[in-house]
């Protein structure tokens, strides 16, 4: 059980490493925390899931990757690697180069994703401009990723446009799009969330299948739970822009630790098996993160904090190998 | 128990051809069939749900219920009064008793009016007199767990769970005997979207409403739903109390439709019925069982004949020739 990473992978570099990042929002009210100190390794043809409710940074944390910020935002602190680069002290044509190519992103809505005036044909022969290649082949190898993810009469229906296809039809197009150029990174923004669940189940077979033929790696953002635990190899839970607990998908799921992660979990109706009419909830809301009080992130809304909790964010401690939580209740081994 | 609301073999179509073009060429249909052939009763205090996916007719019907569509076939009875043919002004009363809670949780609050304006507006189109509107209007927050500081806010300072709450204040303003929810959770987090369902139950207790609630998330089915239908395709593939459904799911849709609802333990054993493809067009509906060109266990007579409403337990219905 415990072998979920096999030793290889483990040992080479990771595609992604993001190190000690902080970005700040400048608003209104001043300044606006919106992540600070995550880190986060993605290894070599791993999935990696990002979970956590609206407003904890997930989205922050993609365009921090493609460096697709805001202007009011401000990095104060940190590292991005893509394979050994510096995302953030790249060059505009460096960008260019990485965007789309090195690091591909399949967005929610498959609707607003692909331009609605131009054919699928052109969109996909579109985002080959960078190879020497003939217009017939470019269209060639579209028609063939199309044949791939699943879409029949693929040649014929290049000359389509987006309105033409179902909401499941375009998802796969945009997924084709996205491994057209084979990119080493493949961000996936709640890919499914727009689908009904019949085609949830569908997408997410088609992205393990396409994932293992095209050796990418995978950051996956959902906060559909089942999904996360379906698809995933890792498993890091933001909370209020911090990283508070990071494993592999069954230290999370079977052995999370964090008071926040557990209450995710038990807040899943779809985890409750017997029936009930009430459903637990995580009472209070999200702390205000232009005033952020030096306290443990999560300590209003603790359930199961100690008045002894000390009055500073806790450090981020190893429990297992590859299993980091950022609460003071597992320091002295109480809950392990 | 008395039936509160009662729906029979309902059908509602849309045109989809012009009336020129319909004259043109008239051997081909000029309408679709959204809901054909619903039934379904719902008791004072009850909760049922219908499930099913994106262009299953799941809105639709509920929309016919408040006479924002006009079925062209079958009837609507509340509290035994027949609601189909009813005016304008003689429906305007019910509309009293039966309250919406709309999809889109912000778009269905009007951008120019705050949460005060938002929630007493019933009042006025009904011409309730109300003594004290400001204390109704706290009254009604509170109801919903909000503090009456929400009073001046705009709907675009409100966040999808608050949205929700002053959407379902605005349901409560006449005290409803029936609240249609259509996707009362959608769109939010888990933590919310408990506090929501729960909030929704407590109502319940207390005021003795019934609720219609429209889903396609099975996890929230069974946790609030008394009964339940799912609709494919305009039509009931198979209707239930929802702990029979869960415990004996008889219709391969059914089936489909639990397993693609993952849950959340890498280790959960994966039994699925993969899904194949996607919800036909209601222009072009399949002949026969209607599922069977998604069905795995779909076979030549399902092709050909339509099967039949069976009856496989107390008050549990399927129309499948595949189920004993």
């Amino acid at each position: 059980m415990n072998h979920d990473m096999q030793p290889q992978t483990r040992s080479k570099k990771p595609v992604l490493s993001i190190k000690e990042l902080s970005v700040d929002f400048k608003t209104e009210r001043g300044l606006l925390q919106a992540l600070r100190r995550i880190s986060i390794d993605i290894p070599s043809q791993q999935i990696v899931g990002l979970v956590g409710e609206s407003g904890c940074g997930k989205s922050t944390v993609i365009n921090s990757i493609l460096k697709l910020l805001p202007n009011n935002a401000l990095i104060k602190n940190g590292r991005i690697e893509l394979q050994g680069e510096d995302v953030l002290t790249m060059s505009q044509a460096q960008l260019r180069a990485t965007r789309g190519k090195r690091v591909s992103v399949i967005f929610q809505d498959p609707m607003t994703s692909l331009n609605p005036a131009l054919s699928i044909g052109r969109q996909m022969t579109n985002i080959q401009y960078r190879d020497q290649l003939s217009k017939s082949e470019k269209r060639q190898r579209a028609a063939d990723m199309l044949t791939r993810v699943g879409i029949p009469d693929a040649e014929k229906r290049l000359r389509s446009y987006p309105h033409q296809f179902s909401g499941g039809m375009l998802q796969r197009i945009a997924i084709a799009m996205a491994l057209l150029m084979q990119p080493a990174l493949l961000i996936a923004d709640e890919p499914t969330t727009a689908l009904d669940a019949t085609l949830q189940i569908q997408i997410i077979e088609l992205l393990k299948t396409l994932q293992k033929e095209f050796r990418c790696s995978v950051l996956f953002v959902s906060h559909h739970l089942g999904l996360v635990a379906d698809f995933c190899d890792q498993v890091v839970v933001m909370y209020a822009g911090e990283i508070v607990e990071s494993g592999s998908v069954r230290d999370i799921f079977h052995r999370g630790s964090h008071p926040y992660t557990k209450r995710l979990l038990e807040c899943d109706p779809a985890r409750i098996k017997t029936k009930t009419r009430v459903l637990p909830t995580i009472p209070g809301s999200i702390p205000d993160l232009v005033n952020l009080s030096d306290s443990c992130i999560f300590n209003d809304r603790c359930l199961i904090k100690q008045n002894n909790c000390p009055q500073t964010v806790a450090p981020l401690m190893e429990l297992t190998t590859g299993h980091f939580v950022r609460c003071y209740l597992n320091q002295e081994g109480e809950s392990e | 128990m008395k039936s509160l609301l009662e729906i029979e073999e309902i059908k509602i179509r849309f045109r989809t051809k012009g009336v020129v073009k319909a004259l043109l060429d008239r051997d081909k249909d000029p309408y679709i069939e959204a809901v054909c052939g619903a039934s379904l009763s719902i008791k004072q205090g009850e909760t049922f749900s219908l499930v099913g996916e994106s262009g299953a007719g799941k809105t639709t019907l509920a929309r016919s219920i408040i006479g924002l569509v006009t079925p062209c076939q079958g009837r609507i009875r509340y509290q035994g009064k027949d609601l189909l043919g009813l005016n304008d002004k003689s429906f305007k009363p019910l509309r009293r008793e039966i309250a919406m809670m709309f999809q889109d949780p912000v778009g269905c609050l009007s951008p120019r009016l705050c949460v005060r304006a938002i929630i007493t507006e019933p009042f006025r189109i009904h011409g309730v007199p109300v003594s004290n509107m400001e204390k109704e209007a706290i009254k009604l927050l509170d109801m919903v767990g909000l503090p009456a500081s929400f009073l001046g806010s705009y709907p675009y300072q409100l966040s999808g769970g608050q949205a929700r709450r002053v959407g379902m204040a605005r349901a409560l303003a006449l005290s409803p005997k029936l609240i249609i929810a259509d996707e009362p959770t959608a769109g939010l987090d888990v933590s919310i979207q408990g506090e929501i369902l729960n909030l929704m139950y407590r109502l319940q207790k207390e005021l003795n409403i019934s609720f219609l609630i429209i889903t396609h998330n099975l996890a929230v089915v069974r946790h609030t739903s008394d009964r339940m239908a799912i609709m494919y395709l305009g039509r009931f593939v198979e209707t239930g109390p929802t702990d029979e459904i869960f415990e004996h799911p008889g219709h391969p849709y059914t089936r489909v439709l639990l397993s693609s609802s993952p849950e959340p333990d890498p280790d959960a054993p994966r039994n699925r019925v993969m899904p194949i493809g996607e919800i036909p067009s209601l222009i072009n509906r399949p002949t026969g069982c209607e599922f069977h060109t998604r069905c795995q266990l779909a076979e030549d007579r399902c092709r050909r004949e339509s099967p039949p409403q069976q009856i496989v337990g107390p008050g549990h219905h399927l129309t499948c020739f595949k189920s004993k």
